[in-house]
């Protein structure tokens, strides 16, 4: 049931893009359409959990050697040689695909909540509800948190998809606007807050 | 003259956060005050002229292609170096900036810098470049810090200007720190005319 | 100068240079801070334990780590002018916290410090003064034996940090960890017990 907490928890109490500002460019560029909005969501997800995978894997290697001052390096030459894997990948296999991620997966690469999390999972210290931090709980973490990032992506993109066709002030318009409304979700996510304590009784955790 | 340009236009005209409205994720985590924005700010000035610097100079011995990974390795380095020197001379710093300090690799104005400016450009232009979008960097994040504390806690730099009771404490928190970049973005290009 | 044309000899070897350069540059920065980041840690430690007895002079005359009842490490220093011990809660709202705590013979909370934390800065930071003597949450003088510190939202008697109530549960955990431990070294018959109880609860 501690899984089904982390997973709630990193979706909606905890939204990465709300609660810890990682991945706001993202969040901010490619949110004017619902559909690029859930093609990138798609790509996060999938790069996220591979990468989160691997690197928690090249952190037991690095603490083994005591190489840990290289684990900022490591993780990002990783993560941009994933995506480029990643891409050829789909390439070949699912022509689809990558026709729908194609575009999004350069721009991964420096997302910062993807070596953020990948930081927070190698080190264990994210919220894990108690459980031990292991590769388990990192995944069920890093899944959740992808798709706490698609949700709060795909409803901002489908308010300015509505904004582009309001009347707003000039000196608002684009930029500030899209913040501020933002700035209104992020209230709205914080309606979550202590839901995962609710919900830890309610587990009987 | 060239060189004060090319200053002014990073604070300015090019101003990272207000103009190319890059780097949000450190503009947004880090100024819950106006120190810690600062703070952030400045460490990231230091990469960005240190990586502009060495980039500027290795320019033509790197092959196109193989460019991005090796900006990264040496973006990243230096981050990894700046952690370790704030961890042993500046403790308190790096405690409150905790993980947005290795997430400078990310941070888009620094590769964003390297691609556009450095690679063109001599090293002595490209440190004055790192110099100015830093200071714009800084400038806003300050700015953005000291609002964001000032409403939110009715201090500024921990001075107390006004009691904490009547502080608006939305703006310590997360939707206060979108709220209040909009406005800031909204008024800054309104007054400078950009 | 020319710029290096891309032929896959000229990638390979600018490619392993570059990250060579930087590996080296790393592993020296790495030596030449290895020895400041430890003394920090150790002046930090230090100066917490005097802090949180509330004197300057503390000298440490033992050192003795045991397990709280979720397997956390506890590390129970004597000092020549009471005991200090260190905690942590891993359930932060950023991740672990780490306490040091100050302990009269009583029991009674002298002082306390945060070691370490990922807390949010402006609000889960908070917890470095807010328990303090005078401040809203004051903890200073109560002791966790006569009744747990719980936050007042859980029928407890300690305000929780504005808007950080997850980081204020995990703080008093940490202290009352702290008090347990104390509690089970300061009275050998009662550390005999509480350390098989603790025994149990962590197969649990």
């Amino acid at each position: 049931m501690a899984y089904l907490l982390i997973f709630f928890s990193a979706i909606f109490v905890n939204n990465i893009v709300f609660s810890q500002f990682l991945g706001i460019c993202p969040f901010l560029g490619v949110s004017k359409k619902v559909d690029t909005a859930l093609g990138m969501s798609a790509a996060v997800a999938f790069v996220l959990t591979i990468a989160t995978i691997v690197t928690y894997l090249i952190q037991i290697l690095l603490v083994k050697y005591d190489l840990v001052y290289l684990q900022t390096i490591a993780f990002i030459l990783v993560i941009a040689a994933l995506v480029q894997m990643v891409e050829i990948v789909l390439k070949k296999v699912s022509p689809a695909l990558y026709q729908a991620l194609g575009v999004f997966l350069p721009l991964i690469t420096t997302n910062c909540c993807i070596l953020g999390v990948a930081i927070l999972v190698a080190q264990g210290t994210y919220n894990a509800q108690g459980l031990e931090p292991n590769l388990l709980t990192g995944v069920v973490y890093a899944v959740s948190t992808a798709l706490g990032f698609g949700l709060a992506l795909t409803i901002f993109a489908a308010i300015r998809e509505q904004l582009a066709m309001m009347d707003i002030p000039k000196g608002m318009q684009g930029m500030p606007i899209a913040l501020v409304t933002a700035g209104l979700l992020a209230m709205a996510f914080m309606g979550f807050g202590g839901v995962d304590g609710g919900l830890a009784k309610v587990f009987g955790l | 003259m060239k060189y004060i340009k090319i200053l002014w236009n990073g604070i300015l005209k090019e101003n990272p956060t207000f103009v190319l409205l890059l780097g949000m994720c450190p503009t947004l985590g880090t100024t819950s005050s106006a120190i810690n924005g600062m703070s952030m700010g400045l460490a990231t000035m230091a990469v960005l002229i240190f990586s502009n610097f060495i980039i500027s100079c290795i320019k033509n011995l790197i092959p196109d292609q193989v460019r991005i990974p090796s900006y990264i390795v040496v973006i990243a380095s230096l981050v990894t170096a700046l952690q370790m020197f704030m961890q042993a001379y500046t403790p308190e710093v790096y405690k409150t900036l905790g993980l947005f300090i290795p997430l400078i690799v990310v941070n888009c104005i620094i590769l964003g810098r390297a691609e556009a400016f450095a690679a063109k450009n001599g090293p002595v232009e490209s440190i004055f470049d790192g110099l100015g979008i830093g200071l714009g960097f800084t400038i806003a994040l300050t700015l953005l810090g000291g609002i964001r504390e000032l409403l939110g806690t009715g201090k500024l730099f921990g001075a107390t200007l006004y009691s904490e009771n009547y502080g608006m404490l939305l703006f310590v928190l997360a939707p206060g720190a979108f709220i209040a970049l909009g406005y800031l973005i909204a008024v800054v290009k309104k007054t400078m005319k950009i | 100068m020319k710029k290096l044309p891309s032929t896959l000899p000229n990638m390979l070897c600018v490619l392993t240079l570059i990250s060579v350069i930087a590996a080296g540059a790393l592993a020296y920065v790495n030596k030449i801070t290895a020895g400041p980041i430890e003394e920090n840690k150790a002046r930090t430690l230090a100066e917490g334990i005097n802090s949180v007895l509330g004197v300057t002079d503390a000298q440490v005359q033992d050192t003795k780590t045991v397990q709280d009842a979720n397997g956390n490490d506890v590390i129970l220093y004597s000092t020549d002018k009471g005991m200090a011990v260190q905690a942590i809660d891993p359930n932060g709202f950023g991740g672990t916290l780490k306490v040091l705590v100050g302990f009269s013979e009583e029991g009674t909370i002298k002082g306390y410090t945060v070691l370490e934390h990922a807390e949010t800065p402006g609000l889960g930071a908070k917890a470095s003064f807010w328990f303090q003597k005078g401040e809203k949450g004051d903890i200073i003088g109560k002791n966790p034996g006569e009744k747990e510190l719980t936050v007042s939202k859980d029928g407890g008697e300690v305000d929780a940090i504005t808007a950080s109530t997850i980081t204020s549960r995990a703080f008093l955990r940490a202290v009352n960890a702290a008090f347990h431990a104390y509690a089970g070294a300061s009275a050998p018959a009662d550390a005999q017990s509480g350390a098989s109880a603790q025994q149990t609860s962590i197969h649990n």
